[in-house]
């Protein structure tokens, strides 16, 4: 379109600028800030994403309050425990991994990704037996055995699948996240100066982890 | 050597050009067709109702298809065109360019929202098929959500993911705000479609996920038949409702309030005044943001709650309106005195102000408890919130369109067809919806395809309000349309607007700037 070349050029915004200025890079597209501001932002959806599913607890927990504390002892709280264990220590290697690959030591931060992502595989590994322990006693939702056992029990239930199933693939999603910076810093695209990919992995990891330090109680220690 | 963002296709090609590209303006613009081919569609479903209504008795369709034409109407236009709506298109479009900056904070993220939205879309249209179009009202009410044969499940569905488009747009938009205001670009000194823009980000974020796990758990219901809202498991239907509504009441304010926005930016343009009161306005965009979090149960007062909670409910209804009233004195005290000229957006922004305060009013009619039991559930309801969502949201989102326009395509609009369409439309909604108000007060219910011959006169009314309402609608869109292409090259800033917006050529840059401005003087400052 050649007529816009005889519009005027509308009044110029900007002061000229001086030297002694200092230089504003808005054209960079990197902005580490930014990108953190919004994985906390991010985090905050996923809290309330939860937080629905703990008032659907609460009231439900309230109302059927005997039934849900023998429910509750069906649990094994061995293997939660283990698994809470799990979680925390994996959540303490993806924080030192940000802090080794600040101190420019791509093994080590390497090594502690790995850790933290088998450690994820090991918690699930953990949750699947779990599951398919209480799958095999017939205590799934829809299930004849659970219907039987009564509304609070099919309730419980019901919230144990479905909150802990929601937090398994939360964690199969910050799995996917730490990944890519476990390729990232192998490939050298992920250094010292430029780690927020591993930090906003490892912010959306502790969200994972706090979110398990609400269910564990709420399921297993309640009784 | 200028280059307008329409025709800056960094060496892509046909579709490509849109479909990949992550500038703001044109993703803003891939939303704007893709929002004007649901809104086709929900008008067209709207008509067919009004049609139904002409006469009592079957006149089109019987029960079923009127309940999925209603249920489908609903969804469409909530989910697809009014949630999203100003934010998605006006507001990617001029937010970088109202704080100075050359693009959204996460431009991948932002392409990325629109895929989603088009994933939910398809989801939406699936739900068309198999089993036939669900029939639940767009509410989703257990335990009727989860016990119909309808295919309402890819409608949740695609409402569950239709709403992570929307978390991730608002998450953009605080983060853009938050970083990239240009230099001395101040909290205090932002344009107010960008603060409503604000206020509905927070909204975005922490409400719609409560409505996307409220639907996951429908699908929980319905696929392993958890028992979440069944009383036949011990679950609680009310809890649904309150679940819904924790969210779809702030959705209200996630429309209204960018519409809000879009009042303040014309009105001072066109009176040629500052806006009265830049701070009660930027306030109470706030306040209606944090208190609209708390009215949600005002739907239900008919539900069944205890006696303190309606009472707290009303009470806090109440209060949510004490802001919206303040931005309607700020708008008519801006006018007082000012140089006032009736160009088309003007029109539009002081038709909200009429329609928006018929539909305020009307709320709290419905806010109050003793006249809610007599009018809930019936047309007084549709009409009250056709007037709100469908006024608010529609006279703002055509009087945007009519504002911004040149700035958008660079082109101007005929004036006198967009007047003719402007007042064909007016007469036709209050004709539509007016009569509405009446027959809900007589004590038509909504959400029937018949009704009793006594309703009969209103009906007539509102249904041939419905063809004049369309055929300005066409007038409007047609010259719009007409003019996006062969319309006349608009002049620099036609309207003599104070933003920065307005100081780049239009249609802007790829980038917006070619060095990022410095702002020196405050906002709405007219010399």
């Amino acid at each position: 379109m050649k007529f816009r070349s005889s519009i005027k050029q509308p009044i110029s915004l900007t002061k000229p600028r001086t030297m002694s200025e200092p230089t504003v890079h808005h054209n960079q597209h990197r902005d580490d800030l930014g990108s953190k501001l919004g994985m906390w932002l991010f985090i905050f959806t996923e809290l309330l994403l939860f937080g629905g599913l703990f008032i659907v607890y609460a009231v439900y927990r309230y109302k059927n309050s005997q039934a849900f504390h023998l429910a509750a002892q069906e649990l094994d709280v061995t293997i939660g425990t283990i698994n809470t264990v799990i979680l925390l220590i994996s959540s303490m290697t993806i924080a030192m991994s940000t802090t080794a690959i600040q101190k420019k030591d791509k093994r080590t931060t390497l090594l502690l990704i790995g850790t933290t992502l088998f450690l994820a595989v090991v918690f699930l590994v953990n949750k699947y037996f779990e599951w398919s322990g209480k799958i095999g006693h017939g205590l799934f939702p829809g299930s004849l055995v659970l219907e039987d056992l009564g509304q609070g029990d099919v309730l419980f239930f019901g919230l144990y699948f479905f909150m802990t199933g929601l937090h398994a693939l939360h964690i199969i999603v910050g799995m996917v996240l730490l990944g890519f910076g476990f390729v990232r810093v192998w490939k050298d695209r992920l250094t010292f100066d430029n780690f927020q990919l591993l930090e906003n992995g490892g912010l959306y990891w502790h969200l994972v982890d706090i979110i398990w330090i609400f269910l564990f109680p709420l399921f297993y220690l309640i009784t | 050597m200028y280059k307008s963002y329409l025709e800056e296709d960094m060496g892509r090609k046909g579709i490509f050009k849109w479909i990949l590209s992550t500038d703001h303006k044109r993703i803003a613009l891939l939303y704007l067709y893709s929002m004007m081919f649901w809104f086709t569609i929900g008008v067209v479903l709207g008509l067919l109702m009004k049609l139904e209504l002409i006469a009592p008795g079957k006149t089109l369709m019987g029960p079923q298809a009127y309940n999925a034409t209603f249920t489908v109407h609903g969804v469409i236009m909530i989910f697809l065109i009014v949630i999203p709506g100003l934010p998605a298109v006006f507001g990617n479009f001029l937010l970088p360019i109202q704080i100075g900056a050359r693009d959204v904070a996460f431009p991948r993220l932002n392409l990325f929202s629109w895929y989603i939205y088009v994933l939910g879309s398809i989801l939406v249209i699936i739900s068309l098929f198999g089993n036939g179009p669900p029939d639940t009202g767009w509410t989703f009410y257990a335990p009727y959500s989860f016990k119909t044969g309808t295919n309402m499940l890819p409608a949740a569905l695609g409402a569950f993911v239709l709403g992570f488009s929307s978390i991730l747009t608002g998450l953009n938009f605080i983060v853009t705000i938050h970083r990239m205001r240009a230099p001395g670009m101040t909290w205090m000194k932002m344009p107010l479609f960008t603060w409503t823009l604000y206020g509905t980000g927070w909204i975005q974020l922490l409400a719609t996920p409560i409505v996307g796990i409220t639907l996951l758990m429908v699908a929980g219901e319905r696929i392993f038949g958890i028992g979440f809202f069944d009383p036949a498991k011990g679950g609680d239907p009310l809890l649904y409702q309150h679940l819904f509504w924790i969210y779809s009441h702030p959705a209200v304010y996630i429309m209204i309030l960018p519409a809000m926005g879009v009042i303040s930016e014309i009105i001072p343009t066109f009176v040629r005044k500052t806006i009265f009161g830049y701070k009660a306005i930027v306030i109470s965009t706030l306040a209606i943001a944090f208190v609209g979090y708390f009215v949600w149960a005002h739907h239900m007062f008919t539900a069944g709650m205890s006696g303190t909670a309606l009472f707290t409910f009303s009470i806090l209804t109440f209060i949510v309106a004490i802001p919206s009233a303040i931005k309607v004195f700020n708008w008519i005290s801006t006018m007082h005195q000012g140089s006032i000229s009736t160009e088309i957006p003007f029109l539009w922004a002081t038709s909200f102000i009429f329609i928006f305060m018929i539909g305020g009013l009307t709320g709290l009619v419905l806010g109050s408890l003793a006249t809610d039991v007599h009018l809930h559930d019936t047309a007084f309801v549709v009409a009250h919130f056709h007037f709100i969502v469908f006024g608010g949201v529609g006279f703002a989102f055509f009087g945007a369109m009519h504002y911004w326009f040149p700035l958008i395509y660079g082109r101007m609009y005929d004036s006198s067809w967009a007047r003719t369409g402007w007042i064909v439309f007016f007469i036709g909604f209050v004709s539509l919806y007016g009569p509405m108000f009446y027959l809900g007060i007589k004590g038509m219910p909504r959400r029937y395809f018949d009704y009793l011959e006594e309703f009969h006169g209103p009906n007539i009314i509102s249904s041939f309000g419905a063809l004049v309402m369309i055929t300005g609608l066409v007038i409007i869109v047609t010259n719009l349309i007409k003019s996006a292409r062969n319309g006349p090259i608009a002049a620099h800033n036609p309207w003599g607007g104070t933003n920065l917006e307005w100081r780049i050529q239009a249609p802007p840059i790829l980038e917006n700037f070619d060095e990022i401005p410095v702002i020196d003087k405050a906002t709405y400052k007219f010399d």
